[in-house]
């Protein structure tokens, strides 16, 4: 077994404690790391009373764990995840970070947070001396201004204690914004100024835990892989692949904002009343203007496909942040009426700084807007804003609220789905309608009226990761897209996006066997180790709990607004068929090894070892 | 006047990704192993989006090499590198506060100081910058003028000018 750094550190914010756990060969090999390993984790521990685990509570677990290939292949990752404040279920929630670098040459392969401190702090990781830190003087501050406090603080702690190795290079850091300690559900972890796990919401769950920041600095190597030859020559290979020009690699995702819109009709406009817009002042040529470093990336990524966007003048001057890529430019641009590059470089930056997500803020934000259109919500409701479709200054100011929870921000920050609960009772009207979300979880800005975009009708639906457009429901079952195959990148922990390409995809295969040594075909992946994720995913979903339940069937739906046709565009008229997502569905029980209700058959988890979920599903089953 | 055959690493730090592919084939090469804080150069980003790549100039007058007290740095008569003989260093440290730009560091798992050799003059780090089309470590000819010393510098100055250049002067402050 190579490719792990041997051991994790399980922390107990309540007592303090620090202590080394190591995981059998057998256990890795079926669950890998990152996403697997945290699903597996997680039902162990908290399986037997998952319903009453409340994901802001101190008996949660908070899980920052990388993966075997994290820092072989292209473009390293980290995996954060634990019981999600959104779905109540669990979401494999991956950042571009260099701690995943640094936590594996310290000698982890993952930290495992249990517990909740009494007062605000940080984890302090040198190598094998692991401190938890005060952070008190940190509490309270934005993105930035934490990132330059622990990168300096780190820089200190190592030149103190190590004098005569010459100048320490910056420590890696992951930590929360506001939002993230005022337990927003919309709450990031947060990277590198603009980078950002945001699905599941666990930057709430670090702030309930008083967990401010991760900082690391690892010096020792990478952890061995099997065969290094071996590894290089496939890594080479992805490389190749990956440095040819190619429209990824030129704009990144930033050329999608206009694209997904004028070209696709599946792009959230003005909380998806519509999909279609040709707003051609929100090209990538106009983006042009604010990018002030064309290829920008993370450890070991030959695509570099972030562009770092700046506003050096103007009302909006200081505003800094990635692209922004295609989800935020459609949820913190079109969803918002907004169509200048400067307004959403603005509106990002601003997300990026409260250490809020850019789907589930841009999701929640369209939410009240309409709401605003349709008089549920008045100004007074809002506290004096005008929340007209367009209007950057008012959505950046209830973006501050949310972060805050002042006012209307404080539901707000709740989420849509619990939020839209809220104001219904408040209302005395039903809201629930105009929420675009599944299991919680806001939906990322690929439609699926149109069928002209990567998700099908049945894609979110089914997914056990909810709204997260990066971890699909969809057939078959190995498809490029589909929750199996990125299972296996959030699991690996490194970036999908270098295996966009045919062959690369091909190539992770013997990547994974190059590094650790085992020979994991397709076929035992998506038979056998995929789906005991799956699973054990969805089983957790299943059971949820304490303030919010998903019916298997029922809840495996597109939002009403689905249902809805597009009023504009070349798809004028397409809704989704309730028909067609029916069929989709009992397609995608029946394929993935669940009964007609969407539970996971007996047999299937009988196969494969997971017979303590069967017995937990019993439950379920009789209520369905 | 041209030393023929000699080569400079250039720097363009604003065209720097931050993909630190430079660190891994660098540590490849000299390590066998994927080892950042054990390559020769070392991208450093105190401000996301500002990363630097840090690595050793050859100064024309190799104040490095004059502060060795054990004789262990040498000037490599063809390329013009420092070359580190790790048997006779004592990772002492002399040769770090004698750099003005603090780049020579002591090797995390040995005691000996790490310095770019430039690879026998043909540098991996280089190559792996061209091959991904930044292009922010490029080669030119070396020739002897005095400007090439002047990018000894430590990486917080240097990330203070990139700073300059690509978020603005208020920004300086982050470092």
């Amino acid at each position: 077994m190579r490719g792990y750094a041997g051991k994790f550190l399980e922390v107990d914010l309540s007592t303090g404690s620090i202590k080394e756990l190591k995981f059998d060969d057998e256990i890795l090999r079926q669950y890998i790391g990152g996403r697997g390993l945290a699903a597996k984790i997680l039902w162990d521990r908290l399986g037997d009373r998952w319903e009453t685990v409340d994901p802001l509570g101190p008996e949660n677990i908070f899980l920052m764990l990388t993966g075997p290939l994290t820092g072989y292949a292209p473009g390293a990752r980290l995996c954060v995840s634990g019981k999600s404040p959104q779905s109540n279920g669990v979401v494999g929630s991956t950042l571009a970070t260099e701690l995943a670098i640094d936590l594996k040459c310290a000698g982890y392969d993952g930290v495992i947070f249990i517990g909740e401190s009494e007062k605000p702090v940080y984890l302090f990781i040198k190598d094998s001396d692991v401190q938890i830190k005060d952070a008190s003087h940190i509490w309270g501050k934005d993105c930035k201004e934490t990132f330059k406090i622990l990168v300096r603080e780190g820089r200190e702690e190592l030149e103190g204690r190590y004098k005569s190795r010459g100048l320490w290079r910056e420590p890696s850091a992951v930590y929360i914004g506001p939002a993230g300690e005022k337990r927003s559900r919309l709450a990031i972890v947060a990277a590198k100024w603009v980078h950002a796990a945001g699905y599941g919401g666990y930057g709430a769950v670090m702030g309930s835990k008083k967990l401010k920041a991760v900082v690391a600095k690892g010096t020792g190597p990478l952890p061995e892989a099997y065969d290094m030859e071996g590894t290089m020559k496939v890594v080479d290979e992805i490389l190749k692949i990956n440095f040819k020009g190619s429209v990824l690699r030129r704009w990144g995702t930033g050329y999608l904002g206009y694209d997904v819109g004028a070209n696709l009709s599946s792009e959230p406009v003005r909380n998806w009343q519509e999909e279609w817009h040709d707003k051609k002042s929100f090209g990538a040529d106009q983006f042009e203007r604010v990018w002030a470093k064309r290829y920008w990336g993370d450890f070991g990524c030959p695509l570099t496909c972030l562009k770092l966007a700046v506003i050096r003048s103007g009302p909006l001057k200081g505003a800094i942040t990635d692209n922004p890529d295609y989800e935020n430019q459609a949820y913190l641009g079109t969803n918002l009426g907004i169509f200048t590059p400067e307004e959403n470089v603005y509106m990002t930056s601003l997300i990026d700084d409260l250490g809020l997500c850019g789907i589930q803020t841009g999701n929640v934000l369209g939410f009240a807007g309409e709401l605003y259109q349709r008089g549920i919500l008045t100004k007074e409701d809002l506290d004096g804003l005008e929340l007209n479709w367009g209007n950057a200054e008012a959505f950046a100011s209830l973006t501050r609220m949310i972060a805050e929870r002042r006012g209307i921000g404080d539901i707000l920050a709740e989420g849509t789905y619990r939020a839209a609960i809220k104001i219904s009772e408040m209302k005395g009207v039903d809201v629930l309608k105009y929420a675009v979300i599944s299991k919680g979880i806001s939906i990322g800005a690929h439609g699926v009226r149109s069928g002209k975009d990567y998700p099908g009708y049945e894609s979110y639906a089914c997914s056990v990761q909810g709204g997260d457009h990066t971890s699909i429901a969809k057939l078959p079952i190995d498809d490029a897209n589909s929750e199996f195959r990125i299972m296996l990148y959030d699991s690996g922990v490194f970036c999908w996006f270098n295996f966009f390409d045919l062959k690369a995809q091909e190539l992770v295969w013997s990547l994974l066997e190059a590094v650790t040594g085992w020979k994991i075909t397709p076929e035992e992946w998506f038979g056998t180790t995929a789906r005991r994720i799956l699973h054990i995913q969805r089983t957790l979903l299943l059971l949820g709990g304490p303030d919010a339940k998903w019916t298997p069937k029922k809840d495996d739906d597109v939002p009403p607004r689905w249902y809805e046709p597009l009023h504009e565009g070349p798809h004028k008229g397409k809704a989704v068929s309730p028909e067609k997502l029916k069929e989709a569905r009992s397609k995608y029980y029946e394929a993935v090894g669940w009964d007609e209700n969407g539970i996971p058959k007996t047999e299937e988890l009988k196969r494969l070892g997971l017979e303590d979920l069967d017995k937990r599903l019993e439950k379920i089953r009789k209520n369905t | 006047m041209s030393e023929t055959g000699r080569i400079w690493i250039a720097r363009d730090y604003s065209r720097c990704s931050g993909c630190r592919r430079c660190e891994i084939v660098c540590s490849l090469h000299h390590e066998g192993k994927i080892w950042p804080e054990a390559s020769r150069v070392r991208v450093f980003m105190l401000v996301p989006g500002v990363e630097i790549p840090h690595l050793c100039v050859q100064c024309s007058d190799y104040p490095c090499v004059n502060a060795c007290p054990v004789n262990a740095l040498s000037v490599d008569k063809r390329t013009g590198a420092v070359i580190v003989d790790k048997e006779r260093c004592t990772a002492c440290g002399e040769c770090i506060e004698a750099c003005p730009g603090k780049i020579p560091h002591i090797h995390p798992a040995e005691n000996y100081a790490v310095i770019c050799d430039l690879c026998g003059g043909d540098p991996k780090c280089v190559e792996a910058c061209r091959e991904g089309g930044w292009n922010a470590l490029e080669i030119i000819r070396r020739e002897d003028i005095p400007t090439l010393s002047l990018y000894a510098k430590t990486p917080e100055e240097i990330t203070r000018n990139v700073i300059r250049k690509i978020y603005g002067e208020e920004w300086e402050g982050m470092v």
